[in-house]
């Protein structure tokens, strides 16, 4: 019987912008997925340690401060660290072009930016666990 | 009765139903209309067309003239025909040096007013060199820790002479002490200083999300920040209470003005029970909305919001002086509007938005970057959305004739419905609880969270349609665009003037002032802004004094809503 | 390659966190390679004290766990957490909030939180908490807390399913007779009222108290009519900290009756006879819609034109398993 994939949704940093990631949780939910929502203003250390313990499928860092290249380098450390990098993760919110690549260099799994169609949200998740598969 | 309503209503009634039996039918025979219904970007049902029917029913005293209770058509008399509104575009980068570099440019290319921007730090009450601030310093806006930077910040630049707006929430004592203490240095008059800091918390918890301390001593803070320049500062606005964050954050119009009026009468409220009469105060109460894309439907909007705000005034909170009553309000073009594909069709957007502004009666208006769905704007886009705010001023001359869309069939009935549907809610925040109350319970937040999924949906299917994301795609677009630069020097030089500061101060007298900080906090009747004038000038860190209170007041966590 | 579940279960009674989450998931996922491997596990465990905590929606159960945890981390207790909130009824997924009023734990490696939905009624939700409950238990921890909404059936009988169950109650919810209806004022060992900083708290208490006095909770007695325990209302406010001392000292006293007497003991029994129930139901229902078997089909069908009937269909199927 499979379950329903596991996604954990981390506002990191000070920006408390949650306007996409509560479309995007309440889209997953309504995809039939877990969605464990962490709360505004979390650290990376707080972010990593909650996905460790909910043995999430996808790790969906939301950030529109800008701070994503200092921030999530130090997520995708954190994860290696704690035997997790089997973590899908995937951000989303403000990133300039030119961050994408490095920020895909470094391991983000995919970048779901601003009006990316919560269809499209759903359907690009499920292909990134279909991907990994069993674990 | 209206004046619109010369008709005779029967007669019109009959008009209208042989219109609709032969012109419309007729035409309708050969080609559908292009929807069943139509709706506002809110929700409201519009007709086919308005007529003298829909305003008959509203008062002609409600409508009234510029510069009139209710205020309907324009806070003042004269409007744009004696000044312009405020060209305020806001700007905030880097440390004060780089951000004073960006005003001095502003003002060279005829901006006449100054908005501050700050970084996440500053905003959440971090100091520069706190682990929570690694990779925001000076990235969204200025990075402020000290007086020291706030002299660097306005170097050159007359306070009497310009009015500088800060946009800072729970911090904002902090900022606007600092300000203070700026002036108090070069030797200002207090009373010809004028600017606004936004300093307005209950939307916070509704929408931006940045809030430090509980509910209850965020919102006394706000209550000292509005008694203090009340006495004192008899220019300055000490709070601009707004609807723009709440619509960023996905809410309806309507719900935008109606959570700000539920906000604002809070504030009031507050004041009020300190003793201090509403017509004290009550006059330096601003506003700020945002611009929409629905063109009528913003400009109702507007004339609404300064509608209801003069009743409440009036008829809840007992105001005598016409300037309790006036609402004035700054505008701000949409950001959540605004699209990377095809990034150049924000100026027309932007465009728009200012032009429903202008029409709506703002005071001040900031007009968006074509590239902030990229990064903060750079210079050029600054310029361009200044130049964009000249041109409807200078070669439309629709700033000429005061609420030229003042008589509308159509725009009284919507202003009119506006007005009606704010005070329903209005009604029921009161009936069920009050605004505190139904924020804990995330009332608030759950009628913006579903308007923004409906939006994100209807944005989706094509229902909503936005040029460039769901409607003329261009297919491998590749924008051509320089995003402002981050310079990864900023926060070495930003902590190096932090820990001089830190280094050359007095720290016995910190501490004795932040012990003093404590017990005035914990005295309601007390007011805070004095020893927080005080604090900096003897060069507190806004981290110093946000940490020493956090020890008594805790930290704010809300329990969110989908 | 996938880690085996025998693998991870060596690194879980090793005290491997990562292994641990893992298993959880594996367990809640039916997954047959890990099912075998649950047995172990269940009797690794053993050691932990089990706390189940329910309440109406609102009652700040979450709030008050965090507070509590805090509080039994003072003197060093390891203490595991399964939160568990309800799914969507329209699309089976869920949004799990329970952390967000638990920040304050979650750099702390003494803590461990999991949060899991509630999936309807075809779940299995009883069984695979309790089994994460032994997954916790087997990696160390001494106390572990079940934190359900205490609404549906399931809900309830997993607070119940614990050596301690605690039940939170909060004035001015109107929510004490919604909580008789949903019966589950009568499970309770200890009553909690939260926020007992708010002025109409002291009613709260003495309603609870009345309804006590009343005989709802009787009092179960040792051989010469002693009562062993006497359900007690502690007031907590976690705002202010009030009561949480207190109701630690009071889940001490009730584990220590517990391991003293033969409440203890009848209760091991209840919850061991619970949880195989639950588990047979579990696996019953996975292999019946999980079947192959023509038999099945044959039978469905037989039943569907009325040619046979579920109740001498379902007794005959029920023969074939050996009790």
């Amino acid at each position: 019987m499979g379950l329903p994939i596991r996604v954990l949704l981390a506002k990191v940093g000070l920006d408390g912008h949650d306007r996409g990631v509560k479309v995007v949780a309440r889209t997953l939910r309504d995809a039939g997925m877990d969605v464990i929502y962490t709360g505004l203003h979390r650290t990376p250390e707080e972010v990593v340690n909650a996905a460790v313990q909910e043995d999430v499928d996808i790790l969906g860092i939301s950030l529109l401060s800008g701070a994503h290249m200092t921030i999530c380098p130090k997520i995708m450390q954190l994860l290696e660290d704690k035997d997790a990098a089997d973590t899908i993760v995937v951000v989303g919110g403000v990133v300039p072009d030119e961050d994408v690549t490095p920020l895909k260099e470094m391991g983000v799994k995919e970048l779901l930016l601003q009006d990316t169609p919560p269809k499209e949200i759903v359907a690009r998740l499920e292909k990134l666990v279909e991907e990994r598969g069993p674990r | 009765m209206s004046t619109l309503n010369k008709e005779d209503p029967k007669q019109l009634v009959k008009q209208l139903e042989l219109w609709e039996d032969n012109e419309v039918n007729t035409f309708l025979n050969k080609q559908p209309e292009r929807e069943d219904n139509f709706y506002t970007l809110g929700g409201f049902p519009v007709k086919r067309t308005y007529t003298a029917l829909d305003t008959k029913d509203i008062p002609i005293d409600d409508i009234g003239l510029p510069g009139q209770y209710p205020f309907t058509r324009g806070p003042y008399p004269t409007m744009y025909r004696s000044r312009y509104w405020t060209m305020r575009q806001i700007a905030g980068f880097g440390t004060g040096e780089d951000t004073n570099n960006r005003f001095k440019y502003l003002i060279s290319q005829g901006q006449t007013g100054l908005s501050t921007d700050f970084d996440m730090p500053t905003l959440m009450g971090y100091d520069s060199d706190h682990p929570m601030s690694d990779g925001e310093v000076g990235r969204e806006g200025v990075a402020i820790d000290t007086l020291a930077d706030m002299e660097a910040l306005f170097d050159g630049i007359d306070l009497e002479k310009i009015s500088v707006s800060m946009t800072i929430n729970p911090t904002a004592w902090i900022l606007l002490a600092m300000y203070i203490a700026l002036a108090k240095r070069r030797g200002d008059d207090l009373n010809k200083l004028s600017g606004t800091v936004q300093a307005d918390i209950l939307k916070e918890y509704v929408a931006q999300k940045e809030y430090i301390y509980p509910i209850s001593p965020s919102v006394r803070i706000v209550r000292d920040c509005i008694t203090y320049c009340a006495e004192n500062m008899k220019r300055y606005n000490p709070i601009n209470i707004s609807g723009y964050h709440i619509s960023e954050a996905g809410s309806s119009p309507l719900h935008e003005i109606a959570f700000t009026m539920a906000n604002a009468t809070t504030y009031v409220e507050e004041v009020v029970k300190t003793g201090m009469d509403v017509d004290q105060f009550a006059p330096r109460l601003a506003f700020f909305f945002v611009g929409q894309a629905d063109f009528f439907e913003e400009i109702a909007k507007f004339r609404a919001a300064r509608r209801v705000w003069a009743k409440i005034m009036k008829n809840q909170f007992g105001a005598k002086k016409a300037e309790s009553m006036r609402l004035r309000f700054h505008c701000q073009t949409a950001a959540a509007s605004l699209t990377k594909p095809q990034y150049k069709v924000n100026i027309m957007r932007t465009t728009v938005q200012a032009l429903a502004a202008v029409l709506g009666g703002a005071q001040s208006l900031h007009t968006n970057g074509m590239d902030e769905a990229f990064a903060i704007p750079t210079e050029e886009a600054m310029k361009i959305a200044l130049r964009t705010q000249q041109v409807i001023a200078d070669e439309t001359n629709v700033a000429n004739v005061i609420d030229p869309l003042g008589g509308s069939y159509f725009l009284e009935n919507l202003t009119t419905q506006y007005e009606n549907k704010i005070f329903e809610i209005l009604d029921e925040v009161k009936e069920k609880g009050g605004t505190i109350k139904l924020i804990e319970e995330g009332w608030f937040q759950k009628h913006i969270a579903d308007f923004a999924y409906e939006t994100a949906l209807k944005k989706q299917d094509g229902q909503k349609p936005v040029i460039g994301v769901n409607k003329y795609v261009e297919e491998n677009e590749q924008a051509d665009i320089t995003t402002h630069p981050y310079d990864s020097t900023t926060a070495d030089r930003q902590i190096s003037r932090l820990q001089t500061v830190r280094a050359t101060r007095d720290n016995n007298k910190i501490e004795k002032l932040l012990n003093e900080l404590i017990e005035v906090a914990k005295d309601e009747r007390q007011n805070i802004m004095p020893i927080t004038i005080e604090l900096v000038d003897a060069g507190a860190t806004m981290g110093d004094i946000v940490e020493k209170l956090r020890t008594l007041w805790g930290t704010y966590r809300e329990n969110p809503v989908f | 390659m996938p880690t085996s579940s025998a693998d991870l279960v060596a690194r879980l009674k090793k005290g491997d966190l990562r292994a641990a989450s893992r298993l959880m998931s594996r367990a809640e996922a039916h997954d047959d390679e890990t099912l075998n491997s649950l047995g172990a596990i269940y009797k690794a465990a053993g050691q932990a004290h089990i706390v189940g905590l329910t309440g109406v929606p609102g009652s700040g159960k979450s709030t008050l766990v965090s507070k509590l945890v805090e509080g039994m981390r003072e003197d060093g207790r390891k203490v595991g957490i399964i939160a568990i909130d309800p799914s969507s009824p329209f699309s089976g997924g869920a949004i799990l909030g329970d952390r967000i009023r638990m920040t304050n734990l979650v750099m702390d490696e003494g803590v461990f939180i999991r949060s899991m939905a509630t999936r309807g009624s075809t779940g299995g939700l009883a069984r695979s908490a309790l089994t994460s409950v032994d997954i916790l238990d087997a990696a160390g921890f001494d106390v572990i807390i079940i934190e359900t909404v205490g609404v549906g059936q399931d809900e309830v009988e997993i607070a119940k399913a614990s050596h301690s169950t605690l039940v939170v109650s909060a004035p001015g919810l109107g929510d004490d007779v919604q909580a008789i209806k949903a019966g589950i004022l009568e499970i309770a060992d200890i009553h909690v009222v939260s926020k007992c900083d708010r002025s109409d708290s002291n009613r709260t208490i003495t309603d609870l108290k009345v309804m006590l006095a009343m005989g709802i909770n009787i009092a179960i007695k040792d051989r010469d009519g002693k009562p062993l325990w006497q359900v007690p209302v502690v007031g907590t406010s976690s705002e202010t900290g009030e009561g949480i001392k207190t109701l630690i000292d009071t889940l001490d006293k009730h584990r220590n009756v517990h391991l003293n007497t033969e409440l203890g003991e009848e209760r091991l029994r209840q919850i061991a006879e619970y949880r195989t129930f639950k588990t047979a139901e579990d696996l019953l229902r996975n292999r019946f819609f999980k079947s192959t078997n023509k038999t099945i089909k044959n039978v469905v069908e037989q039943i569907a034109k009325r040619e046979s009937d579920p109740f001498t269909a379902s007794n005959d199927l029920l023969k074939k398993i050996a009790f």
